[in-house]
């Protein structure tokens, strides 16, 4: 980006789960973005991507959400954030939503080209290659799905990483398979998921690594959860607070020392 | 039609995932396909071009299916063929008793066909006092266990090399095998000479069709065992079976696609045997069937073609679909409790048995998307597991369970300050109920989390109550 | 009652919300099916020969290059190395060659309990180190299939670059055969612990005698 250009705007979606479970995300994503020379907002009327009630098949309810979205972030010049299942909703899938509604499809269409998962956006669209970050760990990459095949997430976390100092990358057999997660996958079928989760720790502990990364919290919590269950000592950071150099307070699922 | 058990699904899980010898298979199986396919992809440049040419190709046939079916029946009559006509399971099967009992048939061997399991024949011929051989080594095993398949190329793929042992151990002494062979070729060996008696003595061959070409009126079809071959050339009837959205246009569009299939099932270059027939024995042939049959079945295949499923008639059968899916790797094949297994099953037999009865198949997915990615002519297969959970939710067949909490959660989206207010509140009952542990061990609405893992507990306070905070103490 | 025929017909034209093709539209496709399109074909790059016997023996069949002269010495090869008697059933087409006359050959059809058979081919096919065999009075498929061994004689002039050429010879021959056989290798299964075993029910060894012309052989 040249420098005279007026610093692009982005709006932060900062995704349900981040809210709840993991804030320090949402700040590490801002210290990126900010770094690399966007303005960056965070729309407080923002809510949820609809992903729950699309991939419930619940079309009506996602049409709601996905319209009050637009409206929030179309403002903007970019809406970004820290997940590839929820972006790659708004990227990939709100258009099917408005197959029958020509107007709105337009709209949609502008919207979607205009909307990024946060890593890809950092290397893509503004051009960063390195950031200033520390840490100290041999680390596993997990590619999460919708990131991964929906909107084409796997070199740009991983390039980014190695720019960290102390930062080594383990890559464990079949970072691509699916951790089981799925939304609400996970609570409807129970044990299949846990074999696939099991299946994804066995292979995260045979890659040797002692931390684990990943873009998407809902992931990262399962398999964290599952590693806590079983004791396992790995840490899960999300790959923004790596970036960001926010990953000095306790992983995804540990306790907090205070 | 066979009657489909995938109500029993969620009820078969606990014990699919509890054999082990099952999990064996499958993870040898998955392990070994997936690798084979990646190998040969890589070693042909420009298949991402094959893949979309592979969908442009089968695109255009259906968009024109009824002149290439014509065209095709025309060119087999040609040929000395019969063409016939089946709408559902039902004339399907009794067309192809009735050629059977014209034939006098007593033995019937048949090459895999899954459409013959679709419209369960080998029952129907066996009521009729026909004795079916399956003789596709996999088929054969799976009938002589009185299973089902489990995978659509490899159906005896859940079975270990010690349970096809004890199976022949068991079955063959009445052939005079008695030893007991423990090693793979010594058991290929004696089921090749167990199945060889039968290829001479059928006087009826049933076989499917990879593609039928409208063309010239060919079937091809793709085997690695020859059997399929014997079985088309020593019956004195040949009967294909297959589904009308076998059609391509020319050679030339088949053999697109015969580069896409090998390649995405196995990861060969070409199977050992690619087969055309084009009829019935002619006048001064030394051998070949002297009557040729096609039944072409529509099941519900018109349907699809006039609905939002009109994608997945572009399936070429190959399985790379399932070889690459979790889920099915987890479960096997036969849990899904109908003939096609897998992503593509999942999208299949809902739309064959309905919805009341297979309404778990397009739930038990994470829409990881793999499947799509592997597809040869690039079905989007998460996509259509979606729209069958549409279906399912606008005919109130999802459970109400997950119908109310699926409306209380879109009624906080759509309000953000009492989103807002709700996730804080969320964010400190959460933490203080993980109390010093700093995560949950079991959560109420989440048993089938936390049955298994741990749940993070949050930090005590949402994002955005931090971020208000935070902006107020920038701008001072 | 309409006929099945027709009622598909019809529920494939409702499901295209349309009626019977037209005539602009059913003269492309019969364009269409007398000219097929052509598609772009995989790269061959290396000399066609060598990548013939590459893509055969990587699937586990025989390659023997030899000339018209050598043509009973090498197939007497194949034989040796199968360890094989000189008992042969042969496709009527061959019946013409110079067979050493202490050799057992007959010619016709295979009935299940020969060993050997020895046929031509109609084309072979670079690309996929395929032989490809026509069905005739002169080349019974049931030699293809029922013998345990399987010798192929493939003259220089049969190899074509890919599988695209094959249809175009085939369409130069008129009616078609009954039944067209890409052979490429032995047969085999994985049908058990996704293991590849050899000589599933088709034959267990293939063996291509490559007979090259005059000049490739200087
Ligand atoms: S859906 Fe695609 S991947 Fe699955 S069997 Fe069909 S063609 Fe193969």
């Amino acid at each position: 980006m040249s420098d005279h250009a007026k610093p692009p705007r982005v709006g932060l979606f900062v995704t349900c789960l981040v809210d709840l479970f993991r804030p320090n995300i949402g700040f590490a994503s801002i210290k990126l973005l900010e770094q690399a020379g966007c303005e960056v907002d965070v729309p407080a009327q923002q809510t949820c991507c609809g992903q729950p009630a699309f991939n419930s098949g619940d079309y009506d309810a996602t049409r709601r959400i996905a319209k009050q979205v637009i409206e929030v972030f179309e403002k903007y010049d970019y809406a970004v954030g820290p997940s590839g299942s929820c972006m790659a909703t708004m990227r990939a899938h709100y258009r099917d939503l408005f197959e029958d509604d020509p107007p709105w499809l337009e709209r949609v269409d502008r919207f979607g080209e205009r909307v990024y998962e946060l890593l890809s956006f950092l290397t893509d669209v503004m051009g960063v290659a390195r950031v200033d970050a520390g840490f100290a760990a041999t680390a596993t990459y997990h590619d999460s799905c919708s990131g991964l095949r929906e909107l084409g997430v796997k070199q740009q976390p991983r390039r980014l990483l190695e720019s960290v100092s102390g930062f080594r990358l383990q890559e464990m057999d079949d970072s691509e398979v699916c951790c089981g997660f799925g939304g609400t996958f996970c609570v409807k079928y129970p044990e299949i998921s846990a074999r696939m989760v099991t299946d994804k720790i066995a292979a995260i502990e045979a890659s040797g690594a002692d931390t684990l990364i990943g873009g998407d919290l809902g992931c990262l919590m399962n398999m964290g959860g599952r590693l806590s269950r079983l004791g396992k000592p790995v840490k899960v950071y999300h790959t923004a607070e790596i970036l960001a150099d926010m990953a000095g307070g306790p992983a995804i699922g540990e306790v907090d020392a205070e | 039609m066979p009657t489909a058990a995938s109500h029993l699904f969620k009820q078969r899980v606990p014990a699919a995932l509890a054999d082990r010898d099952l999990k064996a298979a499958m993870d040898k199986a998955q392990d070994g396909f997936i690798g084979k396919r990646e190998q040969a992809v890589s070693q042909y440049p420009g298949f991402e071009a094959l893949r979309e040419l592979g969908r442009e190709i089968k695109d255009h046939t259906l968009a024109h299916l009824d002149f290439y079916l014509d065209r095709y029946e025309r060119q087999v009559q040609r040929n000395g063929g019969h063409v016939h006509w089946a709408r559902n399971s039902n004339e399907a099967r009794t067309i192809i008793l009735d050629l059977c009992k014209r034939a006098n048939a007593r033995n019937v061997t048949k090459g895999k066909s899954m459409v013959s399991e679709e419209i369960g024949l080998n029952g129907a011929l066996e009521e009729s006092g026909i004795a079916v051989h399956e003789t596709d080594l996999g088929e054969y095993i799976i009938q002589l266990a009185g299973e089902t398949p489990s995978h659509i190329i490899a159906p005896a793929l859940h079975k270990t090399k010690a349970q096809v042992s004890d199976l022949f151990h068991a079955k063959h002494q009445r052939y005079g095998f008695h030893q007991r062979l423990t090693e793979a070729p010594a058991l290929v060996n004696e089921a090749r000479q167990v199945l060889r008696r039968r290829y001479l003595d059928a006087e009826v061959g049933i076989t499917g069709a990879n593609f039928l070409i409208a063309e010239n009126g060919s079937n091809m079809i793709v085997t690695n065992e020859g059997n399929g071959d014997l079985t088309r050339t020593m019956a004195k009837v040949h009967i294909v079976t297959a589904g009308i959205e076998k059609l391509v246009p020319t050679l030339e569009d088949a053999t697109v696609l015969l580069r896409l299939l090998t390649r995405s099932a196995t990861g060969q270059e070409f199977s050992a045997y690619t087969t055309l027939s084009n009829g019935p024995r002619r006048e001064e042939d030394p051998d070949g069937p002297d009557e040729y049959h096609v039944v072409l079945v529509d099941n519900v295949r018109t349907e699809m073609l006039g609905n939002e499923f009109r994608s997945m008639l572009r399936c070429i059968r190959c399985g790379a679909c399932m070889n690459h899916c979790p889920v099915y790797g987890a479960v096997g094949g036969h849990v899904y409790g109908w003939v096609y297994p897998g992503p593509m099953g999942s999208v299949l037999t809902p739309l064959n048995v309905g919805l009341e009865e297979a309404g778990d198949l397009p739930n038990a997915c994470t829409l990881n998307g793999r499947c799509q990615s592997v597809c040869p002519v690039n079905i989007p297969l998460p996509d259509l597991l979606r729209r069958l959970r549409r279906r399912q939710h606008e005919t109130g067949l999802d459970s109400r369970y997950s119908r109310a909490a699926l409306r209380l959660w879109t009624a906080l989206a759509a309000r953000p300050a009492l989103y807002r207010r709700a996730m804080q509140w969320g964010a400190v009952a959460m933490k203080r109920l993980a109390g010093r542990r700093g995560r949950l061990r079991r959560f109420p609405l989440a048993g089938g989390w936390t049955r298994s893992r741990d749940m993070p507990a949050p930090a005590g306070s949402t994002f955005q109550t931090l971020y208000t905070l935070y902006k107020e103490g920038r701008r001072r | 009652m309409t006929s099945a025929r027709e009622d598909i017909l019809d529920r494939v034209r409702t499901a295209l919300g349309r009626d019977r093709i037209s005539s602009d539209t059913r003269t492309k496709l019969d364009r269409r099916l007398s000219d097929p399109p052509s598609y772009e074909r995989p790269g061959l790059g290396e000399d066609r020969v060598h990548l013939f016997a590459t893509r055969l023996t990587a699937v586990r069949g025989g390659f023997r290059k030899t000339d018209s002269g050598h043509v009973m010495e090498s197939i007497a090869d194949c034989l040796d190395r199968h360890g094989l008697e000189r008992a042969i059933i042969a496709a009527p087409a061959l019946e013409h060659l110079s067979w050493p006359a202490d050799w057992n050959v007959s010619f016709g059809a295979s009935r299940g309990d020969d060993r050997v058979s020895v046929t031509p081919c109609f084309a072979a096919v670079a690309e996929t180190g395929s032989v490809v065999l026509l069905s005739g009075p002169d080349s019974p498929t049931s030699l293809n299939f029922l013998p345990e061994y399987h010798i192929v004689l493939v003259r220089a002039e049969q190899l074509l670059d890919h599988v695209e050429d094959v249809w175009e010879k085939l369409r130069s021959t008129g009616a078609p055969a009954r039944t067209v056989n890409f052979i490429t290798g032995p047969s085999k299964t994985a049908d058990i612990e996704q293991t590849i075993q050899y000589g599933a029910h088709g034959p267990r060894s293939l063996d291509v005698v490559y007979i090259s012309t005059l000049q490739e052989c200087l």
